[in-house]
């Protein structure tokens, strides 16, 4: 009755689930009575405030993308973690009068962006800067977004590219036309294969982890610093599960793997 | 009020698919569960109209005030509304809708994907510019690897095949799996910051 439940095969990642959501809010109680967690400094972030410096002497806009995937799929964590850096870059772009220019392909993230860039504008007195038309939704086809992101980069002479979210096959298309249009580029993102493309022709490459921990870092918010403590809390459990699966397996003991196959498949 | 409900909503639909993850119950995952994944469906059809209004507006406007290049964003709007009108009035099967898929619309988004091809190169030639240790590391590890990918390689040296499959399989598995490990606990802990209301950037707040 219970195994109809309960599915059995993925217990292991329902415990791993539960102990990071505790230790989260017990990071998050530490963080409310004064705690102060370090985070290492993360050079892709901080040429954010370059990148756009750059885009406000040269009198050019600055081109942003939260990537290309949905709201409703494994890899909305990505565009999210893309949207709280898309505020930042909103507010250095209201407090510097610079134009910004974001690109949308998935419609359902298009009112988000627009509401994210309004309210960054408000928070900095600027709403009169505040241009809808630079808010725009390309197409849902990948190639064609791609298209058109290379045309607004190529037409406008973007001064500055920042892209963060999920990408794919694109991600080179658009980092080689920010190249082309002599913008200086920072990207982010968590798709493993995607990473080479961003690394090799990007000036700055936020890799995997580091988008997540982009909305932290740069909001310095106690609370959210909090959960990149956790973030370091997981991997140091992860380093233990590897190196005891290490020595079983090398001493030939499947214990540790017959459970694991059998709770986490 | 303006931010609460939102919050509310993400709370209570990220908490039951949670749960349905990991556990089946059987009036809920049949019934609510697929019910909120039905409005998810409905959601993104309304934005879709969002999306189509704002190309509409902003190209509207472009050819109302002549702007630089307004004929661009004629042809947009004709393609649109004819790739958009076709299919609804006389379905997909329409001759007149394959051909402009088939003959313009598949040939696009292959030369689009084809640009690929040079842009690899114009990348690999600026990361393998032997400008600091990493690079030529970078350099080294690419050659290996290409002439092991190629009948060539094995020809200039029997070894090239064996120490690319080394390579890929020791150094460039480790490397993902460890940036995959970081990169899923880095998701794991946005989704619940998100979902317990923490993290509220996607209103705009900081």
């Amino acid at each position: 009755m219970l195994e109809e439940i309960i599915v059995v095969n993925r217990l292991v990642l329902l415990g791993l689930t539960v102990a990071i959501s505790v230790a989260l809010l017990i990071a998050i109680r530490q963080a409310k009575k004064g705690k102060k967690f370090f985070i290492r400094r993360i050079a892709g972030l901080e040429a954010i405030d370059e990148a756009v410096g750059r885009a406000t002497e040269m009198g050019r806009p600055v081109h942003f993308s939260p990537g290309i995937a949905s709201l409703s799929e494994e890899t909305a964590a990505q565009t999210l973690a893309g949207l709280a850096v898309l505020g930042y870059v909103a507010r250095l772009t209201a407090k510097y009068d610079t134009e910004l220019i974001v690109t949308n392909r998935m419609p359902e993230v298009l009112p988000i962006t627009e509401e994210v860039v309004r309210q960054n504008y408000l928070s900095q007195g600027k709403s009169e800067n505040y241009n809808p038309d630079n808010i725009v939704f390309l197409s849902d086809e990948q190639f064609a977004y791609a298209a058109g992101c290379m045309g607004i980069m190529s037409r406008e002479k973007v001064a500055a590219n920042i892209m963060m979210g999920a990408f794919w096959a694109e991600s080179l298309i658009f980092a080689e036309g920010g190249f082309a249009a002599g913008s200086i580029q920072v990207a982010g993102t968590a798709n493993t294969h995607q990473l080479p493309f961003f690394i090799a022709a990007c000036d700055y490459c936020l890799i995997g982890e580091e988008l997540f921990a982009a909305g932290a870092y740069l909001s310095q918010d106690p609370m959210q610093v909090a959960g990149i403590k956790v973030q370091d809390l997981g991997k140091i459990v992860a380093v233990l599960l590897i190196i005891i699966g290490t020595v079983t397996t090398t001493c030939n003991w499947p214990v540790i793997c017959e459970f694991l196959a059998r709770f986490a498949s | 009020m303006r931010r609460e409900v939102p919050i509310a909503v993400t709370f209570v639909a990220g908490i039951l698919f949670l749960l349905d993850y990991f556990i089946k119950i059987p009036y809920v995952s049949e019934n609510v569960v697929g019910q909120f994944l039905d409005w998810a469906i409905i959601i993104a059809a309304f934005a879709l109209i969002l999306g189509a209004a704002n190309l509409l507006r902003i190209h509207i406007q472009k050819i109302i005030k002549g702007k630089k290049e307004w004929w661009n964003s004629v042809i947009l709007l004709v393609a649109m509304f004819v790739m958009a009108i076709i299919p609804i009035i006389w379905t997909q099967q329409n001759a007149v809708y394959t051909f402009l898929f088939k003959h313009i619309f598949e040939n696009l988004n292959g030369t689009m994907f084809a640009l690929l091809a040079f842009y690899i190169a114009s990348a690999a030639y600026r990361a393998f510019r032997i400008r600091t240790k990493e690079a030529a590391v970078l350099l080294v590890s690419a050659v290996v690897v290409m002439l092991g990918a190629t009948p060539i390689g094995a020809k200039i040296w029997s070894g090239f095949p064996e120490y690319s499959s080394w390579l890929q399989t020791i150094f460039t598995t480790a490397g993902m799996r460890g940036i995959m490990i970081g990169a899923s606990l880095g998701a794991t802990v946005t989704a619940l910051r998100i979902i317990f209301g923490i993290d509220k950037s996607y209103f705009g707040g900081q």
